[in-house]
């Protein structure tokens, strides 16, 4: 890619030259006579054929070091809505889940099928579960959040703006369908600790949730949407309100319940202890428990390694076609003959 | 603006709105006539009135027009007259009038020669008395004056379509969406009173209801009615103000150009018309009118052959002072100079001592009496210095007369009695006996005159062919043999030729003549007729003076243009007010025509005789055709329609063609003919015949006129062009585009025009695709929400996408980017090609980009999807990655498409990669939004940058691999240059080039 060196010479075919003052003059005749110094790509076989290499050969390793990534992470994934309900509610869940009398609790045994290094992530994952409805999304007041009940235009919120003409601290459907379900883990004899501190972003906490703001009149509807909050605690410090509040972008989500920071081993097995509190079952949604390690890519995810891997494959292929078509079948280049015949075809 | 109106025999002023048909009008010197008038007197007692008709047809000099004999006298304001006119209906014929007038019983017949039109001005008579025919709207210059009509360019219509194609595109993907969302509530209607994330009821207040919600066919509307809302961008409105400041752009770049800067008049290029800037490169067909135009309007006095002398004149030089004679002490002198040859000024200087200067002095005495011109003495600054300025209908005659005045015989005054004339500084009076016009039978003119030394001459001039038949041919052959060599010459250097000739006339012979003349000029049936008699009574037996050779100056770089014009593949059509030889001859200096040429010539009196002659000339023509496709097949090279046709039809046959079924015909066969001169043709017809090509293909027509006849024309062009020259400033006032001379057509059309199209059609493309991959984005995104229509995007970044995001580097694209240089595209003016037709712009380049826009959206939207499935990613941080994704794209896709790198370029493209990044950062750091602080929990992801990577490759690839096989496969015109560009051999292809010049194309409908 050469320079084009059209700005400096004189042009032959009628050039006026007019009397120019070096310097800033002559740039801005070449500017304005549109000559101004440039580079001029053309693509050329050789240049097609070696972008497509480099870019198979950029990509099937950033692919295979993706993947491996991924394939580093152990990742045990249990669903418990289903198993969680006593075998006389299994026709009737929406009976169960709603009869507040009826113990929820639940035990499930997760077996660790490889070593797992601290941290581990614990996630709760639903399933369709459309926390970006734009019904949803709407439904908070962030205002309200920050200032709590100092704030009144809290419109927004509705259907969830106030009980018993009391307005509601948190307002909105987010917060009035918070996830409520509760896990233990026990290996052995001993309970794991759980480190549910510093679950939720910073800036949230810092900026969003006020650090004056506590709950009121919250959950205390006809209808009850999930969980409770303590009225004691600010909502800077309700870590599950304000991981639940940063809406999930897709309908299959996770969301971060804790850490446990301890390593396990293989074939341990957990006891989880849980809770079955929250409603999935009247619209269909799954509820799942992960516990997840943690790689430098995040978590375990095969997609981009397999895609880096076929794009870089499919440039690689592209690049060997390109070399066949090439020998094959070769025009040269700026060729005068062609250009005649091209003209003739528009004739 | 008041005229002087006879009201109660006193000439009253009176506003030109309330003029009359009917009313008796008085006008004097330098006034412009408010109407269609009949002279009925003048100050000049033969009734002659001098005019100019520059607001008619472009010709500066004068025209003369007569009152009639009949009314001369009758003064109005002196008593009463009555008579009566009857006249045709107002009509746009400015060379056509016909009428008669009953005065004192009489019946006279009235022509063209006796009726002044509106924007005339009354030149050289101090006074001009006549009765208003025509008025207001019904004068002619009226008729001829089409109105404006708003253009658009091509492009943009074209661009309009393919908006309604996007339009029924936003529909459709808004219908999916609201079906999508009725069968998703349908299918949820039982749960949707206690879905978490939708809640119908409210239970807030006693007694539950229903909260925002208002039945499945509601919300089906309100879902596609969002949808409208959501995915609007999709009609690209930023890309008529892209395009706007780009045309702004464009002209910017087109006014300052160098090459178009005329130096003699300081002009610069003017762009009058902002909106059709791209439509300079699809131009087709290019109508140019020729005075002025093509040439200067300056004839010039080049050599003369004196009795068998060629005075070819190769030591001329202008001689500084020029020729001056005494008049009561003021120096009296020509208004032009004239090129003299020395040998020839010298003999003339001589005067009548040798045999050679009297014949010298006869050929110049031929040349200043014998014409129409007339004399004017102007003022100059200096007040011992007066100019002499010949004014006259025909530019030839002054030119005759300026010559003649600068070997030293100075036409000093014409009256219809008499001449003066000064001979090498002695005054002598000639009486005009009497003046046979020139008219189009006889081609010649004469001119008896009663010399001071008593004998009575009979000097005529006129063209070779009729000349030669009237010379006497047994006295002098050799001389005659000589004379139609040299005549040969002249004609080949493109020079109008005139012969002149001589005779004296005896007693007898003189009374004879001068009884029948009487008797024939106040003829009243067949006048014309007896006087053609006369004269060719007189006209016989001459003794052969001279010929002398004028050349028409045409415009610097006129034929140069011509040939690339038509070599680029344009058509060339000249419409001139201008005499069929004139045409052709102007035809044959510029290169129009040439003698490989066959020339069909339609010159017609009556509809039938014009439709016999058209369907001849197309069986002609299609013969013609065949048989050079014949030879051209034979000889295997690109030689078909190596005979090219040329087509010359005047403004009498138009008349009868224009405006009825013989338009088809007209226009076929010159589609078949590469080259088209129409002559003698009124204003309106140039429109017409502008209107023809037109109506009946769906090519660019470019109008270039310098004058007010030309106004029509231009305006009815896609592009008009007007120059900027002599003749006012009407047809500049009326164009698009104006600039100082002909030849910067060139330039014009195959440089700018060339890039200019390039680069709107390439933006409006760009636009469309920019604008459609955000939409898709949105559209994927809202199939996984349930069909609500959240938009991860936030609202800011969606808005701030065509506005600051992407819409710089397409506007810096539009405005800077050059496919070739200007060198490549005036060296192979076939490139301009390209334009007409549409290369750039069409509708399968449209869809292509659509279905690449499908792909690219698709990469966008699904690469993240995929890898962020199943994580806690939240809403603004995945929006935040598709915005990026989206803006990278579409940027580098610019990039990868941009010709040429300028420092702007690359300051453009990667700017607005890392402003849209710091505009991401900055709405991310607003608290009070929903998205705080995303990007920079999503930016600390190493995800987040693969995914990134991952979609422009991804996204690429495809079009980047169709990009090269195309262009390597199937190169165009344009491609191909540019490689020759870039690997420098640009020689040997012009070596091969130069041989394939004509085109033509059949005709298409």
């Amino acid at each position: 890619m050469d320079v084009d060196g059209e700005g400096v010479s004189a042009v032959a075919t009628g050039d006026r030259t007019i009397p120019m003052h070096p310097g800033r003059h002559e740039a801005f005749h070449q500017f304005t006579q549109q000559k101004l110094p440039a580079c001029k790509p053309v693509l050329t076989p050789a240049w097609v054929i070696s972008i497509f290499l480099l870019m198979g050969t950029i990509f099937i390793p950033i692919g295979l070091v993706t993947l491996h990534a991924s394939q580093s992470v152990v990742e045990v994934v249990d669903r418990y809505d289903i198993e969680c309900i006593p075998e006389a509610f299994k026709s009737n869940k929406l009976g169960y889940i709603k009869d507040s009398s009826i113990p929820k609790n639940c035990s499930r045994f997760l077996k660790v099928y490889k070593r797992m290094k601290a941290p581990i992530y614990i996630y709760y994952q639903l399933d369709n579960y459309y926390q970006n409805h734009r019904r949803y999304v709407k439904s908070r007041n962030d205002q309200q959040l920050l200032h709590g009940l100092k704030y009144n235009g809290t419109s927004s919120c509705k259907p969830e703006q106030t009980n018993n003409g009391l307005p509601i601290v948190p307002c909105g459907l987010i917060a009035w369908s918070l996830f409520n379900d509760t896990y233990e883990f026990i290996r052995g004899a001993s309970e794991l600790t759980v480190n549910r501190k510093n679950i939720a972003w910073k800036s949230d906490r810092d900026h969003k949730f006020g650090k004056h703001v506590y709950p009121f009149n919250f959950q205390n509807g006809t209808l009850i949407g999930g969980g409770m909050l303590d009225p004691r605690i600010h909502l800077s410090d309700q870590e599950d309100l304000i991981v639940w509040m940063r809406t999930a972008a897709l309908p299959t989500f996770r969301k971060l319940y804790g850490r446990i920071e301890e390593d396990l081993n293989a074939d341990d097995v957990i006891v989880v202890n849980l809770m079955n509190n929250y409603n999935t079952y009247s619209f269909g949604g799954k509820k799942k428990l992960v516990l997840s390690t943690s790689s430098w890519l995040g978590g375990k995810n095969d997609f981009l390694g397999v895609a880096y891997i076929s794009v870089g494959s499919s440039c690689i292929f592209v690049c060997f076609v390109f070399i066949l078509l090439h020998m094959k079948n070769r025009r040269p280049y700026g060729g005068h003959n062609l250009f005649v015949l091209e003209q003739e075809r528009h004739l | 603006m008041l005229a002087s109106i006879l009201v109660n025999d006193q000439f009253q002023p009176k506003k030109w709105k309330d003029l009359r048909v009917g009313e008796i009008i008085r006008i004097q010197a330098n006034e412009t006539l408010p109407c269609d008038m009949v002279l009925l007197s003048t100050s000049d007692p033969t009734g002659v009135a001098y005019v100019q008709t520059i607001n008619l047809d472009g010709e500066s000099n004068l025209k003369t027009r007569y009152a009639k004999q009949e009314t001369l006298l009758k003064m109005p304001d002196e008593g009463k007259v009555s008579g009566l006119i009857r006249c045709e209906k107002p009509n746009r014929n400015i060379y056509g009038f016909h009428a008669n007038m009953e005065i004192d019983g009489k019946k006279l017949s009235l022509g063209p020669s006796n009726i002044v039109l509106r924007g005339c001005q009354l030149k050289n008579t101090n006074w001009a008395i006549g009765v208003i025919v025509y008025a207001g709207r019904d004068t002619k210059a009226m008729l001829n004056n089409s109105g404006a009509p708003s253009k658009r360019s091509r492009l943009e219509t074209h661009m309009n379509s393919e908006i309604i194609i996007l339009s029924m595109f936003l529909v459709a993907l808004c219908v999916v969406v609201s079906v999508c969302a009725l069968i998703w509530l349908l299918n949820h209607r039982k749960e949707l009173d206690y879905l978490p994330y939708y809640r119908k009821q409210d239970f807030s207040k006693a007694g539950a209801k229903d909260y925002n919600y208002y039945g499945w066919g509601m919300e089906t509307l309100f879902a596609f009615l969002m949808s409208v809302i959501v995915f609007q961008i999709m009609i690209p409105i930023s890309l008529y103000i892209s395009m706007e400041l780009v045309r702004v752009g464009q002209a910017y770049f087109m006014i300052r150009d160098t090459q178009m800067y005329d130096e003699a008049s300081h002009s610069r290029f003017q762009c009058r018309a902002l909106n059709i800037n791209e439509d300079l490169g699809q131009v087709k067909y290019v109508f140019s009118d020729k005075t002025g135009t093509l040439t200067e309007n300056k004839m010039e006095f080049q050599c003369a052959s004196i009795w068998g002398e060629d005075y070819s004149g190769g030591n001329s030089k202008i001689e500084q002072g020029g020729y001056s004679v005494q008049v009561e002490g003021k120096v009296l002198r020509p208004k032009m100079k004239v090129k003299t040859d020395l040998e020839l000024l010298q003999i003339s200087k001589c005067g009548n001592g040798t045999k050679e200067g009297k014949h010298v002095g006869d050929f110049f005495l031929a040349l200043a009496a014998c014409n129409t011109i007339v004399p004017l003495v102007v003022d100059t600054s200096d007040p011992t210095v007066k100019i002499i300025d010949y004014q006259g209908e025909s530019p030839d005659e002054q030119a005759l007369v300026y010559a003649a005045a600068t070997y030293g015989f100075m036409l000093m005054e014409r009256t219809s009695g008499h001449i003066v004339i000064d001979i090498q500084g002695e005054r002598q009076r000639f009486d005009v006996l009497g003046l046979h016009e020139f008219d189009s039978d006889r081609k010649r003119m004469s001119v008896i005159l009663g010399c001071p030394d008593k004998t009575v001459r009979v000097f005529v001039k006129g063209a070779d062919t009729t000349m030669f038949s009237v010379v006497d041919k047994s006295s002098n052959a050799s001389i005659i043999r000589a004379t139609e060599a040299h005549l040969q010459t002249y004609s080949s250097l493109g020079l109008r030729t005139l012969v002149v000739g001589m005779r004296e006339l005896c007693a007898s012979e003189f009374e004879q003549w001068h009884s029948s003349f009487e008797a024939a000029s106040t003829a009243l049936i067949g006048r014309a007729a007896l006087l053609r008699k006369v004269a060719s009574s007189v006209e016989n037996n001459l003794c052969i003076l001279g010929a002398s050779g004028i050349e028409d100056k045409l415009q610097q770089g006129v034929p140069e243009a011509i040939e690339s014009l038509r070599t680029s593949g344009i058509k060339v059509w000249v419409l001139t007010g201008d005499k069929q030889e004139t045409a052709i001859s102007i035809g044959y200096s510029s290169k129009l025509l040439t003698s490989k040429m066959t020339q069909i010539i339609i010159n017609s009196n009556s509809k039938e005789s014009c439709r016999r002659s058209l369907e001849d000339a197309i069986v002609m023509s299609k013969k013609l055709v065949t048989i050079a496709g014949v030879v051209g097949n034979v000889g295997g090279s690109s030689e078909a329609g190596s005979t090219p046709v040329a087509l010359i039809i005047d403004g009498t046959s138009l008349v009868y063609v224009l405006d009825s079924e013989l338009e088809e015909q007209l226009f076929q066969l010159a589609s078949r003919c590469s080259v088209v001169l129409c002559c003698r043709v009124a204003p309106f017809q140039k429109a017409g015949i502008v209107d023809l090509v037109k109506n009946r293909t769906s090519d660019m027509t470019l109008a270039i006129g310098d004058g007010a006849n030309d106004v029509s024309m231009i305006q009815m062009a896609d592009v008009g062009v007007g120059i900027s020259g002599q003749e006012g400033r009407q047809a500049v006032m009326a164009s698009d585009f104006a600039m100082g001379q002909f030849r910067f057509l060139v330039p014009l059309i195959l440089v700018h025009g060339h890039w200019n199209y390039q680069r709107m059609a390439y933006m409006i493309l760009y636009n469309f695709y920019r604008n459609a991959v955000m939409v898709l984005v949105l559209f994927w995104y809202v199939l996984f929400t349930s069909f609500t229509l959240t938009t991860a995007i936030n609202e800011w970044s969606s808005m701030l996408y065509s506005v600051v995001y992407t819409s710089v580097p397409t506007i810096v694209v539009g405005i800077l980017d050059k496919d070739l240089s200007r060198r490549t595209l005036l060296q192979y003016p076939q490139l301009y090609g390209a334009g007409y037709r549409q290369e750039c712009y069409n509708a399968k380049l449209f869809w292509l980009t659509m279905l690449d826009t499908l792909w690219q959206s698709a990469a966008v939207f699904f690469i993240p999807l995929f890898a962020y499935w199943c994580s806690g990613i939240d809403i603004s941080s995945l929006g935040d990655l598709w915005i990026l994704g989206v803006v990278i794209l579409v940027n580098v896709n610019l990039a990868m498409d941009v010709i040429r790198w300028t420092w702007i370029t690359h300051a453009a493209i990667w700017g607005s990669i890392i402003a849209t990044f710091i505009c991401v950062v900055i709405i991310d750091a607003i608290p009070s939004l929903i998205g705080y602080w995303a990007i920079f929990h999503v930016a600390s992801s190493v995800t987040f940058w693969l995914c990134l990577l991952a979609i422009v490759i991804a996204g690429l690839i495809p079009r980047f691999a169709v990009k090269y096989l195309y262009q390597y496969y199937k190169p165009s015109d344009i491609q191909i240059a540019r490689e020759a560009e870039k690997f420098g051999n640009l020689r040997e292809l012009g070596a091969v080039q130069i041989e394939m010049n004509p085109i033509l194309e059949p005709p298409r409908r």
